[in-house]
């Protein structure tokens, strides 16, 4: 288990610089159709700042729909980046060299994106500003604290900012490494102003040691809040069925569910993609697979727990709302599905280690979650808000409208091409760390084993 | 009369072996952690050249942090609501279950803001001064020493006992100028 990566620093530089100063046809390509849907997705929000919300097929009483649906889905994947960075870091796990740094940047442009979405819902995206910051000073429009509406704004911010600032803090060294290995001077330059003259002396090795430590512990309690506050912006309307108290941790257990297979999809396809074979190995794979096991069967436990719940108080709306969910068709179909692929399918096929280490296997499962994942979002949202509205007796039927479709293809797109133009411009892989990794590397003797030690501060 | 300002060298060398070697002769020419400076571009465990312990007030910063993010965050929510009072049948207008998310933010905000200043500030970054050489980053390792005029021949001896590849001052290499031992 956890065999070091071994290559010289020479060659550790020129593999995990490969792709930063390459250009490979594929990337135009990829780039290209991927920036193709984020122009669909445009015209579809200038149509609809046009045409107002009703072009997106909203009407009342569900108002909530694919839009909301994506934020939630985008901020839980954003989670465990941050987390799985964070922990590893803290707990000095050595097989977090290679995975930290692309768990942070999944982190940057799921957040990015999933920003978008509450901001396009808004129908007026720049009336958001009022909402949320205390600017019109002359008309005395401030924000009200007291909604979710400023509470969630604050939350992504902060944990927006802080993990762009992780992440700057920890790409020092490898600027300072792109800058001494930069093909052209303009590039050199560049690279030059952003490592800030980084020379790795003692004293910068021991501050990035002891900051990424002290971000790692700071970060964590943000990245609670942030799907916490997020859950509370159901949790604090009237809508049954949105109610539970442990709407939060339920939340906070499903992002880090879908984030860490998040991670793992993401990892995999950087190993073939980027050349990065010998540095993304079956070892981490196999780690995150473990994770996952665990992580999974506490979201099980807190979906059964938000079930139980909704029954045993017997309040008839949250009964209703529970049986639209799991009994009335379409519903039951997208029930069915998404425990099937958020849980059953994947998790008992991850208890074999051979599925585990099994790179395309651990693609299609961790790709099968997410699916599962974005369903249960699906569910918690539109359901309850489709039920018969005490006063005006109104049922809506919410069918997604093909607009819709765009917005979410677009999502992907958008964190895809966030993170491939990173991986283009920066070293997708913490250099610095793996080298470090190769050089505390040892083997012990124990008995007749030979086995892989590693040594820590 | 020569002159009393401190001029750097800077000495690459292949194995950790050799840095410590230079740096332990460099110690013993009279030289001190502050004169000596280790670049490599992969963190060493502290102490494997024999180096001090490295003295920082990076943990000051998070706290220091957070103090000014929660006042800062007390200033905007309170005043926010202070300013534009919303009376919803008598509660109160500044209700800490409602702000306290706000409150929560902003001190975790100005922990990390101040902790990534603390990171800028204890590794004296920006710096655009001392001397470099792109090798660094290939795994030599650089022993850089400030000496003052008349001491920068017991400095070369020293880094040059410990046999290193290449040896530079701000005028360029002195192991191939010609007339340099």
């Amino acid at each position: 288990m956890q065999e070091p990566v071994i290559a010289d620093t020479k060659t550790s530089n020129r593999e995990l610089l490969d792709f930063v100063f390459a250009w490979p046809a594929w990337f135009f390509a990829v780039g290209g159709a991927l920036n193709g849907l984020l122009v669909a997705a445009f015209v579809v929000v200038i149509l609809m700042l046009m045409f107002g919300l009703q072009f997106l097929g909203y009407s009342h009483p569900v108002y909530w729909g694919f839009l909301i649906v994506n934020f939630v889905f985008w901020i839980g994947v954003s989670h465990a980046g941050i987390m799985v960075s964070a922990i590893l870091r803290l707990t000095q796990a050595e097989w977090r060299r290679p995975v930290t740094r692309a768990a942070e940047v999944l982190t940057i442009f799921s957040l990015l994106t999933a920003v978008q979405f509450p901001l396009i819902h808004s129908g007026r995206p720049w009336r958001t500003m009022y909402w949320t910051f205390p600017y019109d000073w002359n008309r005395g429009a401030w924000p009200n604290p007291r909604s979710p509406l400023v509470w969630d704004p604050s939350a992504i911010f902060t944990y927006l900012t802080s993990t762009i600032l992780f992440v700057y803090v920890a790409l020092l060294p490898d600027l300072a490494l792109a800058r001494d290995r930069a093909p052209n001077p303009v590039s050199r330059a560049i690279y030059g102003v952003l490592a800030m003259g980084f020379r790795g002396t003692t004293r910068q090795w021991r501050i990035q040691t002891v900051a990424g430590l002290l971000l790692s512990a700071i970060i964590l309690p943000i990245f609670v809040s942030v799907h916490s506050i997020v859950s509370w912006d159901f949790a604090v309307t009237s809508v049954p069925g949105w109610h539970n108290t442990i709407f939060a941790p339920y939340f906070v257990i499903g992002a880090v569910h879908s984030g860490v297979s998040a991670v793992v999809t993401v990892m995999i396809v950087m190993r073939y993609a980027f050349g990065l074979k010998r540095f993304i190995t079956r070892d981490h794979i196999d780690s995150l697979a473990r994770l996952l096991i665990v992580v999974a069967t506490v979201w099980l436990f807190f979906f059964l727990l938000d079930f139980f719940f909704g029954l045993y108080g017997t309040e008839p709306a949250e009964v209703d709302t529970w049986q639209r969910r799991l009994v009335e068709p379409p519903w039951v179909v997208i029930a069915i599905t998404f425990i099937i692929c958020a849980y059953i399918i994947p998790v008992p096929m991850w208890m074999f280690r051979a599925i585990r280490r099994n790179f395309f296997w651990m693609f299609v499962t961790t790709i099968l979650v997410n699916v599962g994942m974005w369903l249960e979002r699906y569910m918690v949202v539109v359901p309850a808000l489709e039920r018969k509205s005490g006063l005006t007796f109104t049922y809506g039927d919410y069918a997604p409208s093909l607009s819709e479709f765009i917005l979410v293809a677009a999502s992907f797109a958008l964190v895809i091409l966030g993170f491939l133009t990173f991986s283009k411009l920066l070293p997708i892989m913490p250099a610095a760390d793996i080298k470090e990794g190769q050089i505390l590397a040892d083997r012990i003797r124990v008995g007749r084993a030979n086995v892989p030690a590693a040594m820590r501060e | 009369m020569q002159s009393q300002a401190k001029r750097e060298l800077l000495a690459l060398y292949e194995e950790p072996d050799q840095a410590a070697d230079a740096v332990e002769r460099l110690h013993s020419a009279g030289f001190d952690d502050n004169d000596i400076e280790i670049l490599s571009s992969t963190p060493y465990p502290e102490g494997a050249f024999g180096e001090g312990h490295t003295k920082h007030r990076l943990f000051a910063f998070p706290f220091a942090g957070a103090a000014c993010g929660m006042a800062v965050g007390i200033a905007w929510i309170v005043g926010a609501q202070v300013s534009l009072p919303i009376i919803t049948g008598g509660k109160p207008i500044v209700a800490v279950p409602a702000i306290i998310q706000i409150l929560y933010e902003g001190t975790l905000l100005g922990a990390v803001l101040f902790t990534v200043l603390g990171v800028l500030f204890e590794s004296r970054l920006p710096d655009g001064v001392g001397l470099y050489d792109d090798r660094i980053s290939e795994g030599y390792i650089g022993i850089s020493v400030m000496a003052r005029e008349r001491r920068l021949p017991d400095a070369q001896i020293a880094l040059e006992e410990a046999s290193p590849i290449d040896l530079l001052s701000k005028e360029g290499s002195l192991m191939h100028a010609p007339g340099t031992t």
